[in-house]
């Protein structure tokens, strides 16, 4: 991967028709490398969403460019023609609630995306129990989605986001339903699993305490992003 | 590649053991329904085989004896015996009634045969012939009665000598066999009262009884009284005769009707039974639309407990086609369990039913194929529902 895991420019998007247009991206500038953790941050229908959205595929965005890695994924329509490959492949979920599947344990919730991208059980099951052991969660491999912690299932999450190792995580307020210190803690393991798997994260967050922890961070108002520098702290 | 279907079947087993019991009864029932048809076509056919005739000669213009009412005067046997091809020809009466078997009624059919002749029960489980002319019985187990028991028949009592199986009516009424004459006697012969009013009538009847002729009363009240008729003949054919061609000159000639075996077999299956029949198709239907109201439900409502689910899977990239064969297994795997449940209760309660229920494993086959296809199609709403959910509900608002 060349100097970026994830570009956008120019990104616009408009919902709804005639009386009810709403452009709810109208100028989204962003880039983010391999590795790096970088904050988005804005009030209350400012496009948070709508960008993820776009970005994770499953709503098409009105007009602009998106790069992953160093292939062009759209530009002013899609390029790519299997967004669920994408999706599985090369962009991983954690939303603010770990939505795990409770019918399968939590090996198998990591697992099930290799299997989905046609890995051998027995290679996906391995790959999500090394995540696992990574999240410091390996003990849990075999409980049940409802027999964990809200802690312990945000970070099965975490694992299962990057189970087809995806250069990119797009992660919707992960921290909102956690304590501080646990809050802290998912940053902290999203910070070494960028670094180690050379992931692009973006967090959408309105979480004080994990602002600080940022070295970069795009605000977006009204649909227009923002860079600005970020504290930085370590954790 | 895991399959999700089964896993989640495992994680709520409970609610799909219990839904699968709840349809495997209703299946249950439908199977048995199925076996009560088939009860009552096999009912008939015992009953033709046993009876041991290859013709039935009945009352002319009548679909006697068994689903209509017929009667024959008792000589007509030996103008039949007279036709060509005519091995054996004997008589035979039936009679619906109620009998007392200890302190409780049961309904069955009174068979008056001539020991030694076609009508005769083929084999024993207990006991013996009837070797004596009168008062002796040998009635179907299903009667309740056993050896030694006695037996009252209109006014005379009967020695139970032997006991046989699958002897039944068409109605499906246990069959009770005694000797021709008392069986005539029963059925024909009025009582007392009846005699002394007709006899009383007949001597003040002036063309009867007349003044110049001696003995003309006496005559014709002996014959009013004894009982010259019978129901049925059953005959039996010449090795290697074709029972139609026995049966065309008894019906052209003795103005009687003759029917073969599959005559019968028409007449006791599209006829008699034809009505009951159609009344349990309709059962089956219901039964059918009832158990898909049943599974579409179920795997409805199971579906839309999974929404969140469904939108996650298919945001991390599931196939369509993976989700939909998700929810067909498990539409299918509530049918297998209903299915299993069925055969399983039908079979246990199969024998406790009053008449005979014949459970064929080709019926098992049919309706499993039948659950199946129920289940695929009451899954269709489902994963209607389910292909509709939006990824993008997963990442919220
Ligand atoms: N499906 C939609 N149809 C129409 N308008 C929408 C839709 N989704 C979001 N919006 C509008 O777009 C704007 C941005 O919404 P959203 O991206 O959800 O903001 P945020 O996540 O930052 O709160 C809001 O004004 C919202 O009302
Ligand atoms: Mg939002």
């Amino acid at each position: 991967m060349d100097g970026f895991g994830i570009r956008i420019e120019g990104l616009r998007k408009r919902y709804g028709e005639g009386d009810t247009v709403v452009d709810a991206l109208k100028e989204v500038n962003m880039t983010v490398a391999p590795g790096e953790v970088v904050g988005l941050i804005g009030p209350s229908g400012s496009g948070k969403t709508t960008l993820l959205k776009c970005l994770g595929a499953v709503i098409e965005p009105t007009a602009g460019r998106m790069t992953l890695g160093d292939e062009v994924i759209y530009d002013d329509g899609w390029k790519i023609s299997d967004l669920k490959a994408l999706r599985r492949d090369r962009i991983g979920f954690v939303f603010q609630a770990p939505y795990l599947i409770p019918f399968l344990d939590v090996t198998d919730n990591i697992a099930l995306l290799p299997m989905l991208a046609g890995r051998p059980n027995g290679a996906a099951r391995q790959r999500a129990l090394e995540l696992l052991e990574a999240l410091d969660v390996g003990h849990r491999a075999r409980a049940e989605p409802s027999q964990l912690s809200g802690g312990e299932q945000q970070r099965v999450a975490i694992a299962r986001a990057l189970a087809n190792q995806p250069p990119v995580i797009l992660a919707d307020e992960p921290t909102a339903p956690l304590d501080s210190e646990r809050a802290l803690a998912v940053i902290r393991i999203l910070n070494r699993m960028a670094r180690q798997y050379d992931t692009a994260v973006i967090v959408v967050t309105h979480d004080e305490k994990i602002i600080p922890t940022f070295k970069r961070i795009y605000h977006i108002r009204d649909g227009t992003t923002r860079e600005e520098a970020g504290e930085g702290r370590e954790v | 590649m895991i399959s999700l279907a089964g896993r989640d079947i495992l994680h709520s087993w409970g609610k799909f053991v219990f839904t699968g019991v709840g349809l495997g009864l209703l299946i249950g029932a439908t199977l048995t329904m199925a076996g009560v048809y088939r009860g009552m076509v096999d009912d008939a056919q015992v009953l033709l085989a046993n009876s041991g005739a290859d013709i039935w000669v009945v009352q002319q213009d009548t679909l006697g004896p068994y689903a209509e009412p017929s009667s024959l005067r008792d000589d007509a046997y030996r103008a039949v015996l007279g036709m060509p091809g005519v091995a054996r020809a004997a008589n035979v009466t039936y009679l619906n009634m109620q009998v007392q078997q200890g302190d409780r009624d049961v309904r069955v059919m009174v068979v008056g045969f001539e020991p030694g002749q076609p009508g005769e029960p083929g084999y024993l489980v207990a006991g013996r012939r009837i070797t004596r002319g009168h008062y002796e019985a040998v009635a179907d187990v299903r009667t309740g009665f056993r050896l030694g028991d006695r037996i009252r028949i209109r006014r005379h009592d009967y020695t139970m000598v032997g006991l046989t199986r699958r002897m039944v009516s068409s109605g499906g009424d246990p069959m009770v066999f005694i000797p021709l004459r008392d069986a005539q006697e029963a059925q024909f012969l009025k009582d007392n009262d009846a005699i002394v009013n007709e006899r009383a009538r007949t001597a003040a009847n002036p063309s009867l009884n007349r003044p110049g002729v001696p003995g003309l009363l006496e005559a014709i009240q002996a014959s009013q009284t004894s009982s010259r008729s019978v129901n049925a003949v059953l005959v039996q054919v010449q090795p290697g005769q074709d029972a139609e061609a026995v049966a065309a000159p008894i019906r052209r000639w003795k103005h009687l009707e003759a029917y073969t075996r599959a005559q019968m077999e028409e007449i006791l299956v599209a006829k008699l039974i034809a009505t009951s029949a159609k009344q349990i198709s309709m059962f089956l239907v219901i039964l059918a639309v009832v158990s898909a109201a049943i599974v579409a439900f179920i795997i409805y409502t199971m579906t839309l407990g999974k929404i969140r689910e469904i939108a996650v899977l298919k945001l991390i990239g599931t196939r369509s086609r993976t989700i939909a064969g998700m929810i067909l297994q498990q539409a299918l795997g509530l049918g297998f369990i209903g299915f299993v449940v069925g055969k399983i209760s039908s079979a246990l309660w199969a024998p406790f039913f009053p008449k005979y229920v014949l459970l064929l494993p080709a019926d098992a086959v049919r309706s499993f194929i039948a659950v199946m296809i129920i289940c695929a199609i009451a899954s269709t709403l489902a994963i209607r529902a389910a292909l509709r959910v939006d990824p993008a509900t997963a990442i919220g608002g």
